[in-house]
């Protein structure tokens, strides 16, 4: 099977398309930098608090918001996680205490606010919000199993039983405590009916930030994207002439741009990981970009009659299944991981999903046509051809 | 042309078997063989691939060492030693002090030191403080100095001597594979890493508490409050006496007692701390003293019989009680414990005190039900994304197709027993790593089979073709393995935690894909070559 044969696209003709393209996009996402979301950056980076609080049934909103107030929080927000099925809610309380020492106290006010308000049967013990020991320690008092000397072991075991059926099949919620009938023996869901209850709700994250960790953050991520830009800088410098790297180095930040614009658009949250998957994109996009090149560079010495918008032409076509393929094939890995990796990557997928798309364009979209454009730029001021390809240091051929 | 394949072949089985071995025994293979047998394969494979917090569960946190706090407490005994000294010396002064305790706590200024008495002065301080600098200030005023190389040291001590303090107790909590270590570069914190302890408040107490626990004279109370305190001692305290609050639990009211400021016994003399029962079955913790303590706290007792001791736990009274006899070395503290406060209390005298306190700076606390399904969707989106990965590569190049997925599945292969082997922690941005590689990795098998397409549609015979295709290709595929390689070395060398584990995966998986997609797939092509007729078409 074959997609792409002999393709003959003129695609240096279209490149007022692009540039509209280009700039739509990249100015959208700018005066959404500026003026609306700003770039919303995650609790990593801005300091704060943050709590995942998973309910047995969907949650009250209006009751959440309550607690919360309650709580003396009024600035918190308050937002669904995921689909509305999953029941799960975060809340979001900003960097407030400027002493470190008491950074936690968002974390347990907000937890004994839930408390109240969705747990709260005195004494008793709350299944959903217990670890194994607690619960080892309540059965070993209760005995159910009237067991001998082994009954610490044995009562552990259970405890452990208990949690695991909690966390891996329930997803961290109990219901009633009678789901556990068949996980475990009868008269051990007996005891608990006596002395345990489920409350309606579990904490299933906390994340506190501090804000000089935030700070440092910040700064490192800064850092680190700005050392990547200069290592493929660097690289494209000694691969190939200075305009190549420059035009390479223009399409990426170009992707950069959009990328970050496409989450200031849609008001997602910038984390850590989310770099990550910027950085990697850098990456990603440039070795397209160096394809294109590579052939560009080879075509000029094979072609020297032609001029240099026919080459680059040529060569965008000469690789474009190559191109196509690739970035189809990781494009549907990454789109994979946006559909089933969950909550936690959804920033980190959303960014791969975007960025290969854009990094795919740009290179053909972008980086090409800046040489084009350089060389029709200094033939017009010096009547000179400027984009050199045998000056190159390897001039073998080249897929 | 037929090729030797033989030696190849056999090599690309030695490192599936290396590396499946990897997988499923790692680097301790009874404990990975007795975790098969208990839980299956997939138990001996969660054996020997760590998973990180976030899939596992646990608590993260970073915190600030108080570096300063650990340098005024040397320069406070050098300022005590130096008052002494320098009035042997006879030199005269008017005051010793630390200009600035916040930001500068490693300088003293001696005021108001006479001319003739400067040479004193000097001597002084080079016999008797070699780690330190004089120079001159303003007027009368001279500076003493901690030298830089020793500061610096001092700090690092101190972090150091934290991460001591705090490993015993984290060891004492029975918290499997923990992570402590120093983090950042000089900035004086600590990462800690429990996997699977979610209970942040209990942890938080055994970090926090500096343990400072000390054995005073009581001088007057319990009062009420801090006023009724000063009025029974005639509106003013001795100079040799503090006020403290306490906590004995005798009464649910506030209680203020006079002490003494020195401590009879200190933390430092206290030797194995253990959790008991008092007679009438309150929770107490018990422990004995050093030859030196005991010797002191004899005298001490002896001096004092029929007054009272109080016990103080960082700065506050935990228990008051009447000196009945001369004691030695066995002292038992009861004072409204709880049974897991003494057992706290007794494993942190065991473990010595912080030398500085410490502060938390970033907490992460993921719970069990979070990272199991962080693993579940983490370990579908792969296998999705695999699945298309290889049934379009089937697809679009049916016979090579085979070729490029049997080379994928090497890669994964290689990648999961590498991180068997290295012990490298899997998270979720690691699994995402995994899921890019399969993505990335493919690549390298589309730019070679374009080629050799490209080189069959010019003509040549397959042989040539797959020949052309392979070396036409390999620059290409370094360029596009280091940029990305590149980008994952930063990222290794400025994130933490999860985002490291994206940078290993990344990197070793796009590493084993120049091993699978260059030589085990060439090796595969010339298998297939060498059973076909001269001539015969390569399904590709």
């Amino acid at each position: 099977m074959e997609l792409f044969r002999n393709t003959n696209i003129d695609f240096l003709g279209k490149k007022w398309y692009f540039l509209g393209f280009s700039l739509i996009f990249s100015i959208a996402g700018v005066l959404s930098i500026a003026f609306w979301h700003h770039i919303p950056l995650g609790v990593d980076f801005k300091g704060g608090t943050l709590v995942d609080v998973k309910f047995a049934n969907a949650p009250d909103l209006g009751k959440v918001r309550h607690a919360v107030d309650d709580a003396g929080y009024h600035d918190a927000e308050i937002q669904r996680l995921g689909a509305a099925t999953q029941n799960e809610l975060i809340v979001r309380l900003p960097q407030r205490e400027t002493s470190e020492q008491s950074l936690d106290r968002g974390r347990s006010e907000i937890i004994a606010a839930m408390e109240k308000y969705f747990g709260g049967q005195g004494d008793k013990l709350d299944l959903n919000n217990s670890g194994p020991s607690q619960i080892a320690s309540y059965l070993l008092n209760k005995d159910p199993l009237h067991l001998g000397t082994d009954a610490t072991t044995r009562y552990n075991e259970i405890a452990r039983q208990i949690t695991d059926f909690r966390d891996k099949n329930r997803s961290g919620v109990l219901s009633s405590i009678n789901e556990l009938n068949g996980a475990v023996p009868q008269q051990v869901v007996n005891a608990l009916n006596e002395g345990a209850f489920t409350s309606q709700f579990a904490v299933r994250s906390v994340q506190i930030v501090g804000p000089q960790v935030g700070a440092q953050l910040r700064k490192q991520a800064a850092l680190a994207t700005l050392y990547s830009l200069a290592g493929m800088l660097v690289y494209l410098a000694f691969r190939f002439e200075w305009i190549y790297g420059v035009a390479a180095v223009v399409a990426v930040f170009h992707d950069t741009l959009i990328t970050v614009g496409a989450f200031s658009l849609t008001n997602k949250e910038i984390t850590l990981t989310v770099i990550a998957a910027i950085l990697t994109l850098i990456g990603y996009s440039m070795n397209d970009t160096i394809v294109i090149f590579d052939r560009i560079r080879e075509n000029i010495k094979l072609y020297r009659r032609e001029s240099l918008s026919e080459i680059v032409n040529r060569s965008i076509n000469q690789t474009l299944s190559r191109t196509v393929l690739t970035s189809g094939l990781t494009f549907l890995t990454v789109l994979s991981l946006y559909l089933f990796g969950g909550e936690v990557l959804h920033g980190f997928s959303f960014a791969l999903v975007v960025g290969i798309l854009i990094g795919t364009y740009s290179s053909i979209a972008v980086a090409a046509p800046m040489l084009v454009a350089y060389q029709d730029w200094r033939l017009a001021k010096t009547g000179t051809a400027a984009v050199p390809g045998v000056a190159g240091r390897r001039t073998k051929m080249r897929a | 042309m037929r090729k030797k394949l033989l030696p190849k072949t056999l090599f690309i089985i030695a490192v599936l078997l290396v590396f499946v071995y990897g997988i499923f025994l790692g680097t301790d293979p009874d404990k990975a063989i007795a975790a098969w047998k208990q839980q299956g394969p997939l138990g001996a494979i969660q054996q020997n691939i760590h998973l990180g917090l976030d899939l596992k569960g646990g608590t993260h946190l970073i915190l600030q060492v108080a570096v300063n706090e650990a340098v005024n407490a040397e320069t406070d005994r050098v300022m005590q030693s130096l008052r002494e000294d320098l009035a042997k010396a006879s030199v005269t002064l008017t005051d010793i002090t630390k200009p600035d305790q916040q930001n500068h706590p490693e300088t003293i200024a001696i005021t108001g030191v006479p001319p003739d008495k400067v040479g004193a002065l000097r001597n002084t301080i080079s016999d008797t403080l070699p780690r330190y600098d004089l120079s001159s200030g303003a007027g009368t005023t001279y500076q003493v100095v901690m030298k830089p190389s020793e500061l610096t040291s001092l700090k690092q001590r101190a972090v150091q001597q934290a991460i001591d303090t705090i490993r015993n107790r984290v060891d004492q909590l029975g918290v499997s594979e923990p992570v402590i270590q120093e983090h950042g570069l000089g900035d004086y914190q600590i990462l800690v890493e429990l996997p699977g302890v979610d209970d942040p408040a209990r942890v938080r107490e055994i970090m926090q508490s500096t343990a400072m626990l000390d054995i005073r004279l009581v001088i007057g109370g319990p009062y009420p409050d801090e006023q009724s305190a000063i009025q029974a001692n005639n509106g003013t305290i001795p100079p040799d006496a503090v006020i403290l609050s306490g906590n004995t639990g005798r009464s649910d009211q506030a209680e203020y007692y006079v002490v003494s400021r020195t401590a009879a016994v200190a933390g430092s003399d206290i030797r194995d701390a253990q959790p008991s029962r008092d007679e009438n079955g309150r929770p107490d913790v018990n422990f004995h003293l050093s030859n030196e303590g005991g010797r002191r706290f004899s005298e001490f007792t002896g001096a004092h019989l029929h007054d009272r001791l109080a016990i103080v736990l960082d700065n506050r009274v935990r228990e008051a009680a009447t000196i009945n006899d001369q004691i030695r070395d066995n002292v038992q503290i009861t004072g409204a414990f709880t049974e897991q406060q003494t057992q706290d209390l007794s494993m942190m005298l065991r473990s010595g005190a912080l030398p500085a306190s410490i502060h938390y700076l970033d907490e992460e606390t993921v719970g069990p039900s979070l990272g199991a399904d962080s693993i579940r969707q983490g370990v579908l989106a792969a296998i999705v994304g695999m699945t298309a990965v290889l049934v379009f590569m089937l697809i679009y190049y049916r016979g090579a197709g085979i070729n490029a997925d049997l080379a994928l599945l090497l890669n994964l292969i290689i990648l999961l027993g590498f991180l068997g082997f290295s012990h490298a922690t899997l998270t979720l941005p690691g699994i995402a790593g995994v899921i890019l590689t399969i993505g990335m990795g493919v690549d390298s098998n589309v730019l070679i089979f374009e080629r050799i397409r490209e080189e069959l549609r010019a003509g040549k015979a397959p042989a040539a073709a797959v020949e052309q295709g392979f070396a036409h290709a390999w620059l290409t595929i370094v360029d596009t393995h280091v940029t990305t390689i590149v980008s994952a070395v930063i990222l290794f060398l400025f994130g933490t935690g999860p985002v490291r584990g994206f940078a290993v995966t990344l990197t070793f998986g796009l590493l084993a894909n120049l091993f699978t997609a260059v030589f085990v797939s060439r090796v595969i092509f010339d298998a297939v070559l060498n059973r076909k007729e001269r001539g015969e078409a390569l399904s590709i």
